[in-house]
């Protein structure tokens, strides 16, 4: 057994765990109607295929990958196209975007599935059988897994590849469920992950409060040479940089990837979905959602996308008295929904129903008095406080010197201030105002280069009618033009 | 459809306030305060009173004229802690108006003209300090003798507040100097130190009562560290750097200089280790920086101490070193995560 590497930071949280990890995952509802977002992935959005009007089938493509890092997007049951138009999703900002809406036929039935053998594949080709099967980041991050698939150029070899369980967010337990009751399918997902990477080690980092999960993966990967580990139960072990840190000791580079550092990490779903897309020619067309907080009855549900979420609260018996919040993910970096009428999508991991009592109060904001808490708990080993100054006084390009890009928004900084200063939410609006200013310049580089091409292209133009006329024209006159049309020639 | 507030993540914080940090750090004055009041009498309370008293007054007229919210910045306790900081390095019979000078000094001009809770430069406590010891030299020096010195009787409450508000002469068999003006002052007079530390002033490690008192800081210092409202790394630094000059000089010449516990023990190391170098808002902010701080200090102190103008040093090494702090904190950034080796 070789050893972990502890991060810099982090946080003992508040867990809730239990409130919803003791129910066996249950089968969601089938409305009458499904929003299924056309964008629930990194990437180009997907382009719709089909029209208002059009029977589509379950597991029908609906939305075709757009370009390289895109994924497509399925019909999650049978039924008919109503619409193809924009509908509010789930979003910090609340705004709309592109959906198709299914009127569902309740027959549930299914396209032809063609089920394929990953080791008689082209690599490629499988790339594309999970890119056209949707399969993406399900751990909340929905980066297309096929683009994460292909090393390509990025670095010599992936010699480590690392499957995450660690669920380190309070509240969330669709991972915890999903390892103890689907291990097997899991482990077989990895192997087709590891047949397309190859890499020399296979790690499964599970936090060590998951004991069912931690002995259920174990005896799923008997035989196969994974390894499972049991990390720390500490926020955040489950984000990516940390992750990778515990179980290896390699650091990501502030803005790189895993692969510059020869690792690819994966969510445990992600494993699961690729599983069924190659061994059952099943598109994603759902997820496990922890529906929990102050509902009824919390649990684990598995749902097809495009179900809003009013209906999964209602599954789970509705909302008890007194919910003041609504959160996708988890409390630390899950985001608040301005009303419960949007649909389930790829990267919705839990619904968190918060009631007071389960939310810190607002409090007034303090200056900050540099106490330095946030700096002992920064997994990112970052001086929060010197950015919190930087991005008050919108010195961005200081801000972004001290490491800015470095910061993963995992909120530690904003949990332990004792002046609540909202810390995290300055990064955001530093980082957004740096890619606003960048999008600006390359803007403005763009319209440059245009006014210079219709410049010389005007020119051109000119040059070309004064040669034309200096054809009909007494040779004297063409003496005089001479070095001009040579120099624009040049 | 059910709407809801939106509000950015994370959702839920540790329960934790400035006025939670300020309250910690006056619970941990208490032990040595106790010691202080066992063997310099009623003074240190009153002292402590009139402190408060004028701190709160102070920072709710600065907070009103500043146009800030009077409930939630004075509940943060900052002044408080301000005004005992600096009431318990005052002599105990220090005359009222020296108290109130210092705390206006402390909590109008080094606090709130700078700009008010965390962006002050220099740790407003000090600021009053120094300006007392530079203007009233004479006040300041008064101490009152341990009890349990010599043959005194300790003053009743009313012979105390007399004493502070009308200026009734106090006998002068009470009065006396520090352990650590003692030394300075009976070194002039070329005895070694070994000599000097038979006087009866001196007690088991350093000052009669003093030593206490010490030990009463150090307790709280501790649980302080301990709860986190203070960093380690400062004390640490702080006491390192003071027990590192004087083992040196010790060991050169132990005829001459005092040796390190001596100095640990004495004058305001452990108090000024624990609670005023600690002030975060003065102090360097980088962790590395924050032993470089503590270290300076430590280091200051002695020099001050055993070749400068004064008995005790903490008060202009701790200033000396917030003009440093911004300094510190630009070389030593902390390496970032995924940041190259070296
Ligand atoms: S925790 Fe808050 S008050 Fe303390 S240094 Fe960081 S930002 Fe400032
Ligand atoms: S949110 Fe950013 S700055 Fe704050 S603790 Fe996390 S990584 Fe560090």
């Amino acid at each position: 057994m070789s050893r972990l590497f502890p991060f810099h930071g982090g946080l003992k949280t508040v867990r809730h765990k239990t409130e919803s990890n003791a129910l066996p995952i249950e089968p969601g509802p089938l409305p009458r109607r499904l929003v299924v977002p056309l964008r629930q992935h990194m990437g180009n959005v997907a382009k719709p295929s089909v029209q208002p009007g059009d029977r589509v089938l379950k597991g029908q493509m609906i939305g075709q990958a757009d370009g390289y890092i895109s994924a497509a997007v399925h019909a999650p049951s049978s039924g008919v196209v109503a619409a193809v138009e924009p509908r509010p999703v789930p979003h910090p900002s609340g705004l709309a975007d592109l959906c198709v809406i299914i009127e569902t036929d309740g027959e549930d039935r299914w396209i032809e599935r063609e089920p394929v053998d990953y080791r008689r594949l082209h690599p490629s080709d499988l790339r594309n059988a999970l890119r056209n099967a949707g399969v993406v980041g399900l751990g909340g991050a929905v980066f297309p897994s096929a683009v994460k698939l292909n090393p390509g150029g990025h670095c010599e070899r992936v010699d480590t590849l690392i499957l995450n369980g660690a669920e380190c967010e309070p509240w969330i337990t669709c991972d915890d469920r999903i390892m103890r009751e689907r291990a097997a399918e899991i482990v077989a997902g990895l192997a087709v992950m590891a047949h397309l990477l190859e890499p020399l080690k296979v790690l499964i980092g599970i936090e060590d409060d998951k004991p069912e999960a931690i002995a259920a993966m174990t005896a799923a990967c008997a035989g196969t040479g994974y390894t499972v580990r049991a990390v720390p139960t500490r926020y955040p072990s489950g984000s990516v940089k940390q992750l990778i840190f515990l179980l290896t000791g390699r650091e990501i580079p502030e803005q790189g990837l895993p692969l510059d550092i020869g690792v690819q990490c994966f969510n445990v779903a992600t494993a699961h979905a690729v599983h069924r897309a190659i061994a059952h020619g099943e598109p994603v067309l759902s997820r496990i959602v922890t529906v929990t907080g102050h509902v009824q009855r919390p649990r684990n549900i598995d749902v097809l996308l495009g179900t809003r979420f009013a209906d999964l609260i209602a599954q789970c018996g509705g909302y008890r008295d007194g919910v003041e919040r609504l959160i996708m993910g988890g409390p630390m970096m899950g985001f608040a929904l301005h009303n419960d009428d949007v649909p389930v999508t790829k990267a919705t991991n839990c619904i968190l129903a918060a009631s007071a009592e389960q939310l810190t109060p607002e409090q007034p904001v303090m200056p900050c008095i540099r106490c330095g808490a946030c700096v002992d708990v920064c997994p990112a080993n970052l001086l929060p406080q010197q950015l919190y100054w930087f991005a008050r006084a919108r010195e961005f390009d200081k801000a972004r010197d001290h490491a800015l890009f470095g910061c993963i928004e995992c909120g530690c900084c904003s949990y332990v201030c004792p002046s609540h200063i909202p810390l995290v939410q300055y990064y955001r609006y530093a980082k957004n105002e740096i890619w606003a200013r960048e999008q600006e310049k390359e803007k403005a580089e763009l319209a440059r280069q245009r006014h210079q091409a219709r410049q010389e292209r005007l020119e051109r133009e000119k040059q070309e009618r004064e040669a034309k006329l200096r054809q009909k024209a007494p040779p004297r006159a063409a003496a005089e033009t001479g070095t001009e049309t040579t120099g624009g020639a040049g | 459809m059910r709407r809801f507030q939106t509000i950015t993540s994370p959702h839920v914080l540790l329960e934790t306030s400035v006025g939670q940090v300020m309250r910690r750090v006056l619970y941990a004055m208490l032990p040595g305060v106790a010691a202080l009041v066992w063997f310099f009498g009623w003074g240190v309370l009153v002292n402590l009173a009139i402190a408060t008293a004028v701190a709160l007054v102070a920072e709710a007229t600065m907070l009103a004229a500043r146009g800030k919210p009077l409930a939630a910045h004075l509940g943060d306790c900052s002044a408080v802690v301000t005004a005992w900081l600096l009431a318990v390095a005052l002599p105990p019979l220090a005359p009222w108006w020296l108290t109130t000078i210092g705390v206006l000094s402390a909590i109008v001009v080094a606090k709130h003209l700078y700009g008010g809770l965390g962006y002050n430069p220099f740790n407003p406590a000090m600021v009053g300090y120094v300006v007392l010891l530079i203007s009233f030299p004479r006040e300041m020096s008064t101490w009152l003798i341990p009890h349990g010195v010599g043959q005194t009787q300790a003053l009743t409450l009313a012979e105390t507040l007399r004493a502070i508000f009308l200026g009734a002469p106090v006998v002068d068999a009470l009065t006396g100097a520090t352990p650590l003006d003692v030394l300075r002052t009976k070194m002039g007079l070329g005895l070694s130190v070994a000599e000097i530390r038979n006087s009866p002033v001196f007690g088991l490690v350093s000052g009669h009562g003093w030593e206490w008192a010490v030990l009463g800081f150090l307790a709280g210092g501790l649980w302080l560290i301990y709860t986190r409202a203070a960093d380690w790394r400062i004390p640490t630094g702080m006491l390192g750097g003071l027990a590192l000059i004087s083992t040196v000089l010790y060991l050169i010449n132990p005829q001459k200089y005092a040796p390190p516990w001596f100095h640990l023990w004495s004058g305001a190391a452990i108090f000024g280790a624990f609670f005023i170098a600690t002030d975060p808002v003065t102090a360097s902010a980088t962790p590395r920086g924050r032993l470089i701080y503590g270290a300076g200090i430590g280091v200051l102190v002695y020099i001050i101490r055993a070749f400068g103008g004064y008995p005790d040093g903490v008060a202009f090494s701790v200033l000396l070193m917030n003009i440093a702090a911004p300094t510190i904190d630009l070389y030593t950034p902390p390496r970032v995560f995924g940041a190259r080796r070296g």
